[in-house]
This record gives C-alpha cells, sequence and structure tokens, in this order.
C-alpha cells in the first residue's frame, strides 16, 4: 500500500527544550495510526509540524506528496482536530458546520454529517452549552466536513468518561471504514491497543518502538500469565517441566503460571489436562502495551 | 469568496447574541443622544454659530461610535479568540488571514452602520437636528474615519498579552478620548490647554473630519484631519499585521 505521509530525521526544538529528536516513520494508506507516549513526549509537536501548524527545525515532512509548511493546496485534504479545540461559546452546531464547510473547495452534506455523528438533537445548541463528548463530536465532525483524505485527532478522548470513550472509537473506526486515513495520538495505551493498525511510541520527543500492537505486545517476550483455582483437596501438578512455563506461584488454591511465547496458555492447559487435574475459573492475561512501554524504558507510563 | 461572506454573516449573527458588545454598539449610541438632548436640550447658541447643542453633538457622537467598536469591541473579540484558542482553529482550515480579518472588518463597519444609524433617527425624531452635508461623501468619511480607529483596535489585539489586556488597553485610550476629542462634549466648551491635549488623540480628528463635512464643508477643508487619519490607519495596520498571532 502506498503511503501517505512519509516523516524523516523530524527535528523541532522550542527554546532550549528539543520536543522532538530525530523522528522517522511513514502512515500507509486507509490505517489507524497511532502516536503514544505519556504527557509532553512530543506527541501534539510532531503531529502539528505534519499538519502544517509547526515548522520543523528539521528532516522533511510529506504529506500526500507535499509539503505541509505550504499549507495553501494541502489544508483542503486534510481534516484536523486540535488538543485544544474552541469554538466562538454562542456558535451554534449547525452554524459551525456551515461555517467551516464554507472554507473548503469540496464539503460534506452538513446536515447528514450531524446525524451521523449523533447531534441532531443539539443542531441549534450553542457550543458552550454542549457536553465535553458533545464538544468532540462536533471537533470530530468539523475536521471530517471537507471529507478529507487524511484526518488528525490530537488526544481526542482525553477529559472523557469510559462510556464516551468507547463511542468515540467506534466513531474513529468509522471514519476508517469510509476510506480515511486516521493519524491519532494519545497517552491511553489502551487507547492506542484498541484502536490502532499500528503504534508508534515516543517518548522524550525519540521512537522508541513502531509496530503494530500485537507485533509490539508479543516481540518483548514480556511475560503472560495464567491464573486457575484448584479444587478442594487436590495437589498443583508439576508445571515446571513445561517448556514455555518461566515460573509458578501458589497461594492457597490459587495457581499463578508465568510464561512466553504463543502456545504458553494452551501448552499448560493439555500440562493439565495430562495430569487429570480439574481446574477453575481458568483466565490468561495478556500483557499489554503498557507492559511494552514499562520494559522499554524501564518507566511507568501513568503519571 | 463563500469563506468570507459565510464568516461575515456569522460573526454579525454572533454579535447579536453577546449583549454587552450589542448594548455599546446599538442601544448605547441613541440613549446617549437621549440623555445629552435632556441635559443640554437643542436651542441655538453663539458659542456654536447658531446652532444647537445637539446639532454639533451628532457628528461627534457619531465618533463615539466609531470608538466604542475600534477601542472596545475589536481588541475584545479577537484577543478573547486568540487566547481561547479559536483563531487556532480557523488557521487549521484554508481559511487565509486576510479573509479573516476582512470579514471581521466588515461585520464591525455593518455593525458600526446600526448604531449610527439609530443614533441619527433618534437625533432627528427628537430633536430635529440639522444637517448641511452630502449623505454619500459623509458615510465616506465615516467609513475612512472608522478604519482608522479599528486600525488601533486590531493593533492592540496584536500586542496584548491577554484578552484582560486588551480590553484595559482598549478602556485606558478610550475614555479620555471620549471627553477630550470632543465625542461626548463640544471641543469649543474645554479649556484651551485641554484643547492642546486633544491635538494628540486620533479621535478627535476624526471628530473634526466629520463635523466639518455634516455641516457642508468639503474634505479639501480638513486635509490636515483626514492626513492624520490616514498616517494612523497605514502605521497601525502595518503594525498589527507585523505582531498579529494566531496562538
Amino acid at each position: 500500500m502506498p503511503d501517505v505521509i512519509e516523516v524523516t530525521a523530524l527535528r523541532k526544538r522550542y527554546a532550549d527544550v528539543l520536543a522532538v529528536n530525530d523522528i522517522s516513520f511513514t502512515v500507509h494508506t486507509g490505517e489507524i495510526f497511532g502516536m503514544v507516549g505519556p504527557n509532553g513526549a512530543g506527541k501534539t509537536t510532531a503531529i502539528e509540524c505534519i499538519e502544517g501548524l509547526r515548522h520543523a527545525d528539521g528532516g522533511t515532512i510529506r504529506v500526500l506528496g507535499e509539503d505541509p509548511a505550504s499549507r495553501a493546496k494541502l489544508a483542503h485534504r486534510i481534516g484536523v482536530q486540535l488538543q485544544d479545540n474552541a469554538l466562538p461559546p454562542h456558535l451554534h452546531v449547525d452554524e459551525a458546520l456551515r461555517l467551516f464547510a464554507s472554507f473548503y473547495a469540496h464539503a460534506a452534506d452538513t446536515d447528514g454529517l450531524i446525524d451521523r455523528l449523533g447531534l441532531s438533537d443539539k443542531r441549534s445548541c450553542a457550543f458552550s452549552k454542549l457536553s465535553g463528548g458533545q464538544k468532540q463530536r462536533l471537533f470530530i465532525a468539523l475536521a471530517l466536513v471537507s471529507e478529507p483524505e487524511i484526518v488528525f485527532f490530537d488526544e481526542l478522548t482525553t477529559g472523557l468518561d469510559p462510556q464516551a470513550r468507547r463511542s468515540m472509537w467506534d466513531l474513529v473506526r468509522d471514519v476508517r471504514s469510509a476510506g480515511c486515513t486516521v493519524v491519532l495520538t494519545t497517552h491511553f495505551m489502551e487507547e492506542a491497543e484498541r484502536l490502532c493498525d499500528r503504534v508508534l511510541i515516543i517518548d522524550h520527543g525519540a521512537v522508541v518502538a513502531l509496530d503494530t500492537p500485537e507485533a509490539l505486545v508479543g516481540s518483548l517476550g514480556v511475560e503472560r500469565r495464567l491464573v486457575f483455582t484448584l479444587p478442594d483437596g487436590v495437589a498443583a501438578p508439576p508445571l515446571d517441566g513445561v517448556s514455555a512455563v518461566g515460573r509458578v506461584e501458589q497461594t492457597g488454591a490459587r495457581v499463578a503460571v508465568y510464561g512466553t511465547g504463543d502456545r504458553f496458555a494452551s501448552s499448560v492447559v493439555s500440562a493439565l489436562e495430562d495430569a487429570r487435574v480439574d481446574f477453575l475459573d481458568l483466565r490468561t492475561e495478556q500483557p499489554s502495551l503498557e507492559d511494552v512501554f514499562l520494559a522499554l524504558t524501564g518507566r511507568e507510563m501513568r503519571e | 469568496m463563500r469563506g468570507f461572506l459565510q464568516l461575515t454573516w456569522t460573526d454579525i449573527r454572533l454579535y447579536f447574541r453577546e449583549p454587552i458588545g450589542t448594548f455599546f454598539t446599538i442601544a448605547f449610541p441613541p440613549l446617549i443622544v437621549v440623555l445629552f438632548g435632556v441635559i443640554y436640550g437643542n436651542d441655538p447658541m453663539p458659542l456654536f454659530g447658531g446652532r444647537g447643542s445637539m446639532d454639533v453633538s451628532m457628528p461627534a457622537y457619531t465618533a463615539m461610535v466609531l470608538g466604542i467598536v475600534g477601542f472596545m469591541s475589536i481588541p475584545i473579540s479577537i484577543s478573547t479568540y486568540r487566547e481561547s484558542g479559536v483563531l487556532r482553529r480557523f488557521r487549521s482550515t484554508p481559511l487565509k488571514p486576510v479573509t479573516f480579518m476582512l470579514a471581521d472588518v466588515i461585520s464591525n463597519l455593518l455593525m458600526m452602520f446600526v448604531g449610527v444609524a439609530l443614533l441619527i433617527a433618534v437625533g432627528r425624531i427628537l430633536y430635529h437636528v440639522a444637517f448641511d452635508g452630502n449623505a454619500l461623501i459623509v458615510a465616506a468619511a465615516i467609513v475612512f474615519s472608522a478604519l482608522a480607529m479599528f486600525s488601533i483596535g486590531y493593533l492592540i489585539a496584536a500586542v496584548a498579552p491577554t484578552a484582560r489586556a486588551a480590553q484595559v488597553i482598549g478602556m485606558v485610550i478610550f475614555y479620555p478620548m471620549m471627553f477630550l476629542s470632543g465625542a461626548t462634549m463640544p471641543i469649543e466648551v474645554l479649556p484651551e490647554s485641554v484643547q492642546r491635549v486633544s491635538a494628540f488623540l486620533p479621535l478627535t480628528y476624526a471628530v473634526k473630519l466629520l463635523k466639518g463635512l455634516w455641516f457642508g464643508a468639503s474634505w479639501t477643508d480638513f486635509a490636515l484631519e483626514a492626513a492624520v487619519l490616514l498616517g494612523v490607519l497605514v502605521v497601525c495596520t502595518a503594525l498589527a499585521a507585523r505582531f498579529f498571532r494566531w496562538e
């Protein structure tokens, strides 16, 4: 698949802080590409350089074959949702969409967009009266009003409750299904893992890793955990001999087995069945991107 | 062009939804006429060459409306847009800065004309105020003077670090001008020393120009006033463009 964005050796400095230090990556057509990292990692700076809102100090950026620094043509082909968004407080939802539609050479049907984003009953509601989730929906609508080829979402779900966050994820998937490439930033590892086809992990302005969430989790050899409960009076079978198993911890009837590899869980289960041991309440715990970040940087993601 | 028209139309609608701005631009000017009319009346007076106080004050009150929009509405609205991130949101679209500014200027001019029209209507109806000029020429002079005042407003918005600062700077500049430029009291009643201060206030030149044309003088009689206003317009526009920031 052709690439819609090519970033090579991007650098951006603010005063004495190197916000982005030599970042390179490409974004493929039609994927959901996530830039993940803790607050202050340089995600927003990087995405704003790509959107053409900031000028990079070094490196090259190509978006749909163009240099985003000269925005005139490219601005019609991309949609942008900013991290710090605002509209005039008294502007109504439908007015905002009609206004932004008028800025573009080609624009979507604004009424259809309002329906699609679930804002139908907020059509003539003032911006200042919308809830956080509704505001974000409006900003997504504004980002999509030009029917862009690439849409950028910067910290789309920050400040939203878990339910609103999940419905944002569905919206992002719909946008991609409609044929639009999505580039997003987030500091929620779970969001990146659930939503993104490929994830770029950034820390201190530099690339830590870039791959699919599954490959990132798999490549680390991070331990997986399998937990089960033994019935009363049944002793744990010896599992240390199973090749994928690293160690076994037992607390009363509760057994936790640690190991690595794709066949870890199935080999433990078949060992239990071979030993004819009944087990209850079996659960496997996959490592997450959170663990990947910890393993790669030696730090917890959470602030 | 479509973007420009839509933005201008949106700006006008938003203006009416902001009660304080609407009050000062549209309701305040006719209120001033009623208030000062009650105080001074419009009997002919030798000080004003046989005209009444309200006759000579109409062009001055008109200049005051230009001042309200230029020194209060514009600095506050633009700097608030910047502070809250509205300008940034516009910047991430293909909208050109020039288009944004033109729509802002045009919508402010239109709102100002609504205020001026009400002001003149109330003056005509209540006090039968005199008008000896050419309406088109006076309208052109109002637009010209307004652009000069607006350019100061855009410069304030460009240099003020915050919206609050823009509001304070606008008021600090405007309040003395309101009383010393002849915009609310005829400059003739002020002591000579105060009149010398007036010479440094841009609004004074707008008051003089409008007053002259209002009573049938020609532009050539007010070349100095026109030149000062043009200078203000050119210099402040250039500086405002130079210091303008989106965020």
